[in-house]
């Protein structure tokens, strides 16, 4: 048992970065490019491991804790989520709020760092994502509190684990309501199109970029890394409620969950293709729509 | 019988728009109105026997309110021939703007105000409620192009809110409709039919919270179109931007109508025993148009529009009697016809009024004695009419309602009513006094003697007709009001 | 709670949530008429997809006339103006759509308030269709346009429609038609009042309408 749960880790920690690698692959091909290397991020952060840091004179302690915080919060939240029948490291009642609120953690300190070296630029990203990760918040734990009630559980690895294919006939439409809006809170979250562009080079579109311009070095590898895992965990809550695949054989399990994750970048990758980036605007509203398919789904489960 | 009252002023409608001859299209007006009315007349003889598997029948309330319309339209028409003469698609100067508008065609506006008398006829023979429902929102229609007669901006809006608040009320009122015909499927009744006597037997199998839903859906619906308050914003400013001759229809005979759809759903109830519940809504929402009214009626500015009010405060009066019951149900549909015959009076007086002043505000107005005695005299006799002034119909109507509350011990309403019915006397009497009275304003022109025998002979009947129904109410007459009053649960 | 009328049902809620939260004209006038289009399929879905005469001829003629000609219509009234293909809303999209949410809430409670004498297909049909005619009057009490105010109207109007084809099943025949009808000629006349009043103020906004007062 303790196995498999190690095994879970495992595989978050090693696979999440081919994740962002898939996703730029898929587009590469829409657009008609050859694209980087699948493994382009493990190269990126071996780089800057072996790089030094530059630090600005303007910065606190605050900027230097920052991203060891952030992949700290990333690598506990990791332990918290069950992936393809494998069981999580550490669950007990109600680690669905601890999860949730691990990555306002994260948050809170990026932003704090990205304030601390007092460039304006980055201040207003950071006011940007607070203002966007207020709204996607209830988003997702309302649709947590959605699953938790059809299960009965408020236990991630229990709910999950109670989950299988038979909800889509029991519970089908809250099922696809739910999936939409962890969708959305996905994309926003990991700053994908069309909330945020991981691409722009001009500061005054960026929301998650611009915050962390003034990182380098091993500081930088860490964010990333932290990033994906955070991508990746997502990606395993979405695929845990869309397509619970359980049939007991764990080797089975376990691929078929590889196999969905790699399907899911390829879709980001078509969305991050085939849309063009929101107004600022208009974020907020669809935002609110994920919030409110949450809130329809927990009714619809409710009644 | 039925399908020719139906049909005369509906063939008369396409008729009037193919004719190409001015007076010819108002010869056929006239003619429809005539025929329209002397066969109602006929009606009042003969049994009711239900036609289309009972789709269509002429029972007493019914025949009631659609000799009440028959009679108002005869007097409408009549009005209207005089007034079609000079009208219609002319281009004129606004008085109150300065702005040129014309008026419609006179086809439309025939074609409109005979299709407006089939439709309010089909609401009064239905006995099915989806039918009734259907004529109803055919009324509005109908209706629509009446409003927009003068065009210019302000019709239009006045149009666009009739259509948009009533278009709403009458489809609340179809929700009210499917309410029903779930409250009716019951598994123990064999017969689920939405046709009236098949609901009335089958009162006691009826779902009673659904039941109740309904007619809470049924009288916002139609009480939207009655001009019940606070659904009747639409009413004041229908009124005051129509024409006169259609001002008087609506006030009179349109929102009668829609008082039959209510009183239809109100029906039902009391054969399914929740007399009491609805009784109580009627009564509500009677004061609150009441009292509503009062307060605007206060002070008003423009003559027609305390004219439009006053309709919303004699519809709270229908509620407020059928809702009191007993004895106040004869008041109400006594109060019915009489309110009827003398808003239209009032409405055609004030068509004349405004033909020779050119404007609808009250303070610019003064000396119609002098300068039109015989509107003049319509106009006071009105006033003495509508605020329930003894010798007209309307104190007896009112006085039976007051009469009753007592009776049933429901002081406090019948103090309540009674006070706002003197507030509104107060309101009235200055607007009333002031323009009939005085002298006449030096520099408006005005021809020898602006009353013509067509523009002052109907509201002079329609005067008649109500002081008549004030000193004597022929046994016919009275017979019928007790049998309508006997059906909605008083005596 | 899983079959195609629970889906329909969903499907109405979001269309209607949408409708609440969306700016452009165009897409709006577009969601009634998908709406009016799911809505015509309802009545041969709720008998099991036999195909009878009249059930066919019903469903032809709502989803002609909700799906084609009012959406034609209310293009057409729009292609007219001269004036911004916005909604302009009294009440922001935001709070329109929260609103709206606490409506649904609303109407779950009342559906569940008065529970149905004959079995329904869908336990959602009740505060389903409530929840439509609440965001339809929502629409036309909210928005400033007469466009708007006829999609609200239709809106609502589609609300009734579920109710009855969903729950009333021996309708006559002649009640469809005249309802049909009826429905036909109000966003006729509306359409053409909506003409004038483009004509006379050069807008469409009702906002404007308000030079009676008292």
């Amino acid at each position: 048992m303790i196995i498999l749960k190690l095994l879970n880790m495992v595989i978050a920690l090693a696979a999440a970065p081919l994740l962002l690698g898939i996703i730029n692959r898929t587009k590469a091909v829409f657009a008609g490019r050859t694209g980087q290397p699948l493994l382009q991020l493990y190269y990126d952060i071996w780089k800057l491991l072996r790089k030094g840091a530059v630090y600005s004179r303007s910065t606190s302690w605050i900027f230097r804790v920052g991203p060891v915080i952030g992949l700290s919060v990333a690598l506990i939240a990791a332990a918290l989520i069950p992936f393809g029948g494998l069981p999580a490291v550490i669950s007990f009642k109600g680690d669905l709020i601890l999860f949730a609120y691990l990555f306002g953690l994260s948050r809170f300190f990026t932003v704090l760092m990205a304030m601390d070296t007092g460039s304006s630029f980055e201040g207003m990203g950071a006011s940007r994502e607070v203002t966007f990760s207020t709204l996607s918040e209830p988003a997702l734990l309302i649709g947590l509190a959605a699953i938790a009630k059809y299960t009965g559980y408020i236990s991630l690895s229990q709910m999950f684990s109670s989950l299988n294919l038979s909800v889509w006939l029991n519970a089908g439409p809250a099922f696809v309501l739910v999936g939409f809006a962890i969708l959305i809170v996905f994309l926003t979250e990991n700053s994908r199109i069309p909330i945020d562009d991981p691409n722009t080079h001009l500061e005054l579109t960026m929301i998650h970029e611009v915050m962390i311009l003034d990182h380098s070095g091993p500081d930088l590898a860490m964010i990333l890394y932290g990033a994906a895992i955070k991508m990746w965990l997502l990606g395993a809550i979405l695929i845990g409620i869309v397509v619970p695949v359980h049939s007991g054989n764990a080797l089975f399990d376990i691929s078929a969950a590889m196999l969905f994750m790699i399907l899911l970048a390829i879709v980001i990758g078509v969305i991050e293709s085939s849309m063009a980036r929101l107004k600022l605007l208009h974020v907020p509203q669809l935002l609110i729509g994920a919030t409110t398919l949450s809130i329809l789904a927990l009714v619809l489960i409710l009644r | 019988m039925i399908y020719a009252l139906l049909l005369i002023p509906a063939i008369a409608a396409v008729l009037s728009l193919i004719v190409r001859s001015n007076i010819f299209r108002r010869i056929i007006l006239v003619t429809a109105a005539v025929s329209h009315t002397v066969i109602t007349i006929t009606a009042w003889n003969k049994e009711a026997n239900p036609l289309l598997n009972g789709w269509l029948m002429l029972d007493k309330p019914g025949l009631l309110f659609l000799t009440i319309t028959s009679v108002l339209f005869l007097a409408c028409s009549l009005y209207a021939f005089g007034y079609l003469a000079g009208e219609s698609g002319r281009k004129e100067q606004d008085f109150e703007e300065g702005i040129f508008f014309t008026n419609a065609p006179a086809a439309i506006f025939c074609a409109c105000l005979l299709a407006f008398l089939t439709t309010m006829t089909l609401v009064t023979v239905s006995q099915h409620f989806g039918l009734m429902w259907v004529a109803m929102e055919a009324t509005t229609l109908a209706s629509a192009p009446l409003i927009y007669f003068h065009r210019h901006h302000r019709s239009l809006e006045a149009t666009w809110k009739y259509l948009l608040i009533c278009s709403v009320g009458i489809a609340l009122a179809l929700l009210g409709n499917f309410f029903m015909v779930i409250a009716a499927s019951a598994p123990e009744s064999n017969d689920k039919s939405m046709i009236l006597s098949v609901l009335l037997q089958q009162g006691h199998l009826l779902n009673v919270p659904w039941l109740k839903a309904a007619f809470l859906l049924f009288l916002v619906g139609y009480g939207t179109k009655m001009g019940l308050a606070p659904m009747h914003t639409w009413l004041p400013d229908a009124h005051s931007e129509s024409p006169s001759v259609v001002s008087a229809l609506m006030s009179g005979a349109l929102l009668n109508c829609a008082f039959l759809g209510i009183l239809r759903s109100y029906q039902v109830c009391l054969a399914a025993g929740l007399g009491r519940f609805c009784q109580d809504l009627l009564v509500l929402f009677g004061l609150i148009s009441i009292g509503w009214a009062a307060v605007f009626i206060l002070g008003q500015p423009d003559y027609k529009r305390m004219l439009a009010y006053s309709s919303v405060e004699h519809m709270g009066i229908l509620a407020l009697g059928v809702g009191i019951g007993a004895g106040a149900t004869f008041g109400a549909m006594l109060h019915a016809v009489n309110h009827s015959l003398t808003k239209a009076m009032l409405f055609l007086a004030a068509g004349n009024i405004l033909a020779v002043y050119k404007t609808k505000t009250t303070k610019r107005v003064s000396g119609i004695m002098t300068i039109m005695p015989a509107t003049g005299i319509i106009w006071i006799a009105g006033f003495f009419a509508i605020t329930g002034i003894p010798p007209f119909g309307i104190f007896l109507s009112e006085f039976t309602i007051v009469k009753s509350m007592i009776e049933q011990g429901r002081i406090g309403i019948a103090v309540a009513f009674l006070a706002i019915l003197a507030l509104i006397f107060i309101g009235m009497a200055i607007a009333f006094l002031n323009m009939a009275q005085g002298r006449k304003d030096d520099s408006l022109q005005i021809a020898d003697n602006p009353d013509t025998a067509i523009s002052v002979l109907p509201p002079l009947a329609l005067g008649a007709l109500t002081l008549m129904l004030g000193l004597y109410i022929p046994p016919v007459v009275n017979n019928l009001l007790h049998d309508v009053a006997v059906i909605m649960g008083g005596y | 709670m899983n079959n195609a009328a629970d889906t329909i049902m969903i499907f109405l809620v979001l269309t209607n949530l949408t409708l609440l939260g969306l700016s452009r004209l165009g897409t709006c006038i577009r969601i009634v008429a998908v709406q009016g289009v799911v809505l015509g399929l309802l009545p041969l879905l709720l008998n099991g997809w036999s195909l009878e005469l009249h059930l066919v001829f019903f469903s032809a003629a709502i989803i002609s006339l909700k799906g084609i000609v009012f959406p034609w219509l209310l293009t057409r009234a729009l292609r007219d103006l001269k004036t911004q293909r916005e909604v302009e809303p009294l009440i922001g999209y935001g709070t329109s759509i929260a609103l709206g949410m606490v409506i649904l809430v609303i109407c779950m409670w009342l559906g569940s308030r008065l529970p149905l004498p004959v079995a329904a297909m869908s336990t959602l049909i009740v505060p389903v269709a409530f929840f439509t005619i609440m965001s339809g009057l929502f629409l036309i009490i909210s928005r400033k346009k007469a466009v708007t105010q006829v999609l609200g109207y239709l809106v609502m109007e589609n609300g009734i429609y579920t109710f009855g084809v969903a729950l009333v099943q021996k309708q006559p025949v002649l009640v469809e038609l005249g309802i049909l009808l009826d429905v036909f000629v109000a966003v006729f006349v509306m359409g053409i009042t909506m003409f004038h009043i483009n004509r006379e103020f050069d807008h469409i906004d009702t906002d404007q309408l308000s030079r009676l007062k008292v």
